[in-house]
């Protein structure tokens, strides 16, 4: 049954924004609601259109009161994220965890939800040299993450399945979205990027799977208008190696021992560069990568952006330029192949 | 002068010498495809001089393509496979018997004998397909996870190909059509004493041979002579080895003894056979669920590998000279 009534945590961000703005394009749907702490940037708001914006806590018991009193029949639960600006990792938690269990207690309360989507993350499966190649959704995980972001993501998936359990009539998908990439969108692993020598495990290669922003949100419009219970893999197609990743964007790769890549990234931490979490600069030794197979055949959707375009696209909007330039390259082999041509 | 001196180990099969000619007209992205960029008239030293200069900006500008496994063909065939090259030909000297049993496309499993310490066996098999196979297939090799663990060498063998020993892995790759390479004795076979060389060991649990029935691809047996004598084995140090983390610590008759140097291999010679292909896909997927079946076709795979090894001892005169 298509949504009537939809409400989208995490309004003020990238994708939480994105995606309430094309659900407000479908005179389909009745209203569209949007919660988040800070109200968003005058450009998205503009954006909006008729998204009608609460400025809520969603730790709060108030958003019980906001689902029942509009009507609310699907909720997007979208605002988990890794970062969360000022207050650093407690507040981060607190929003993530606490946030979501309020919300899901709303949900549960509430007899005219019928559907939840949740925006989960890759970083579930963990990250470690004994796993197989392609995490599928039934993978037994042998690392599960102990701290950080994905350590909250793993709580949330577990207190939605909790809720699935105490209400089987509300059909819930959930979306493991491997790392997300896009101009506009500050994640930890961009902002390593825009280091001009970028600090990565010495020995060490991980493989790094991204997700364009764009397909982010279009896979969460999905789940919002279809019923496609289930939980499902999100990923580009292809992969990009950290060293390659760092040559691409025409950056310097820095190996670094292992031991000592906590403490760089503690410096880059407090210098304010770089907000890698030590979960993720673990990752940074393996990566992952998902399988998609289930989300290109029963969910149907096949995102459009393969990792390196996904990467391309990111460096190219950014206007990043790179420290050696691609042209200049070629113009020297030529020139070198040219005297050499002369030479015979 | 090497090839002048085979002898054939059994019938119906042919020395790479004799194969050379059939080699050209079989491959289609062979030596011709590098050069069809220049005019025929280039001297070979320029177009070696391109190619190296066009990997080269592929390395710096990260122009490369990597697969889901993390297999880098480019680094591989420019790279690691020539370096790897002159221990094959010259150090080793190693002959292949048998390639025609190796199918020029699709999936396979060749599953071999583990020996020798340190895992060369593996790459040489590596190097063997690529160089001694008219298609020049690539071989992706399944290692334990001690392998994966290490750095640079985690790395760089994922960037040759190889993957973690593990039921998913396995079955993508064989289902992709990859032809994928197994050691199931493992560390069994790979670090016993040079007293027991040529022994197979226990065969795991047969894991191998589920994957391959589930794919239903063929199952190529595959036996390596000469692995054994690179490092013989004279004891193992267990508490050190308990210590540091290792499964074994060897000691040879150069090593620690010398140093580095005993780190240096003995050249042996090597001969390298694959078998005939024992298919699966006619037992159909279910029969991955049977375990007499499975049993029975790991000792039917033991068993022709160690048969083929008898036969090549027997017929090898000196372990350096062959």
């Amino acid at each position: 049954m298509p949504p009537k009534v939809v409400l989208v945590t995490g309004l003020s961000r990238v994708i939480g924004s994105g995606l309430a703005a094309r659900l407000a394009a479908d005179p389909e749907i009745e209203r569209v609601l949007g919660v988040d702490t800070v109200p968003p940037t005058r450009e998205r708001l503009r954006r909006l259109g008729r998204v009608e914006f609460v400025r809520a806590d969603i730790r709060n018991p108030l958003i019980s009161k906001v689902i029942a009193t509009a009507k609310v029949d699907t909720v997007v639960h979208a605002s988990s994220t890794a970062s969360n600006g000022a207050g650093g990792r407690v507040v981060s938690k607190e929003m993530n965890v606490i946030g979501t269990m309020q919300l899901l207690a709303a949900c549960q309360r509430s007899s005219l939800v019928q559907k939840l989507v949740l925006k989960s993350t890759g970083a579930v499966y963990g990250s470690s040299p004994r796993d197989p190649v392609r995490f599928t959704e039934d993978t037994d995980i042998n690392s599960t993450p102990t701290s950080g972001f994905a350590r909250d993501a793993v709580e949330i998936e577990g207190y939605v399945r909790g809720l699935g359990r105490r209400r089987p009539d509300i059909s819930i998908t959930t979306l493991r979205l491997n790392s997300i990439i896009g101009p506009k969108l500050d994640t930890p692993l961009s902002s390593l990027f825009t280091l001009p020598v970028v600090p990565m495990p010495l020995g060490f290669d991980a493989r790094l799977q991204l997700l364009h922003v764009d397909d982010a949100i279009a896979v969460l419009e999905r789940a919002t208008r279809e019923d496609l219970p289930g939980v499902y893999n999100v990923a580009g197609s292809g992969i990009l190696t950290l060293t390659q990743a760092i040559r691409r964007s025409g950056r310097v790769p820095l190996p670094t021992p292992t031991m000592l890549m906590p403490g760089v990234g503690r410096l880059l931490r407090n210098a304010g560069l770089v907000r890698l979490m030590p979960d993720q600069i673990r990752y940074l030794n393996f990566g992952s990568v998902l399988d998609t197979t289930r989300l290109r055949g029963e969910f149907g959707f096949s995102p459009r952006w393969t990792t390196a375009a996904a990467f391309d696209d990111f460096l190219a909007r950014r206007g990043q330029r790179p420290l050696i330039d691609p042209d200049w390259l070629q113009t020297a082999e030529d020139s070198i192949l040219d005297a050499a041509t002369r030479l015979r | 002068m090497a090839q002048a001196k085979i002898i054939p180990l059994h019938s119906g099969i042919t020395a790479p010498g004799i194969q050379a000619p059939q080699v050209e007209d079989e491959s289609p992205n062979g030596e011709t495809e590098y050069a069809a960029p220049l005019p025929d008239e280039t001297p070979v030293w320029e177009r070696k001089l391109a190619d190296t200069l066009a990997f080269l900006r592929h390395r710096i500008t990260g122009e490369y393509e990597v697969d889901d496994f993390g297999f880098d063909k480019e680094l591989t065939e420019n790279l690691l496979i020539p370096s790897l090259r002159p221990l094959y030909e010259k150090w080793f000297r190693i002959e292949t018997i048998g390639m025609h049993n190796v199918p020029a496309d699709g999936g396979a499993l060749v599953v071999a004998n583990h020996a020798g310490v340190v895992p060369i066996d593996g790459m040489m098999v590596m190097v063997a397909l690529y160089d001694d196979h008219p298609a020049r297939r690539h071989l992706r090799a399944l290692g334990a996870d001690l392998v994966f663990k290490s750095p640079f060498v985690g790395s760089m063998a994922r960037r040759a190909g190889h993957t973690l020993a593990c039921t998913p892995d396995a079955e993508a790759l064989l289902s992709g059509g990859e032809l994928v390479g197994v050691w199931p004795e493992g560390y069994k076979g790979i670090g016993k004493p040079f007293k027991d060389r040529y022994k197979l060991q226990r065969f795991g649990r047969g894991g191998f041979v589920s994957a391959a029935l589930r794919t239903g691809k063929p199952i190529i047996p595959c036996s390596i002579v000469g692995s054994e004598e690179i490092y013989p084995m004279i004891a193992d140090l267990k508490p050190l080895a308990r210590l540091l983390g290792f499964p074994y610590f060897p000691i040879t008759p150069t090593f620690p003894l010398l140093g580095p140097l005993g780190a240096i291999p003995l050249p042996s010679k090597w001969y390298i056979e694959f078998g005939e292909p024992i298919e699966t896909a006619e037992y159909g997927p279910q029969a991955a669920e049977d375990p007499m079946l499975v049993f029975n076709l790991t000792d039917q795979v033991r068993e022709s590998i160690q048969q083929t090894l008898y036969r090549l001892l027997s017929q090898r005169g000196n372990t350096f000279l062959g």
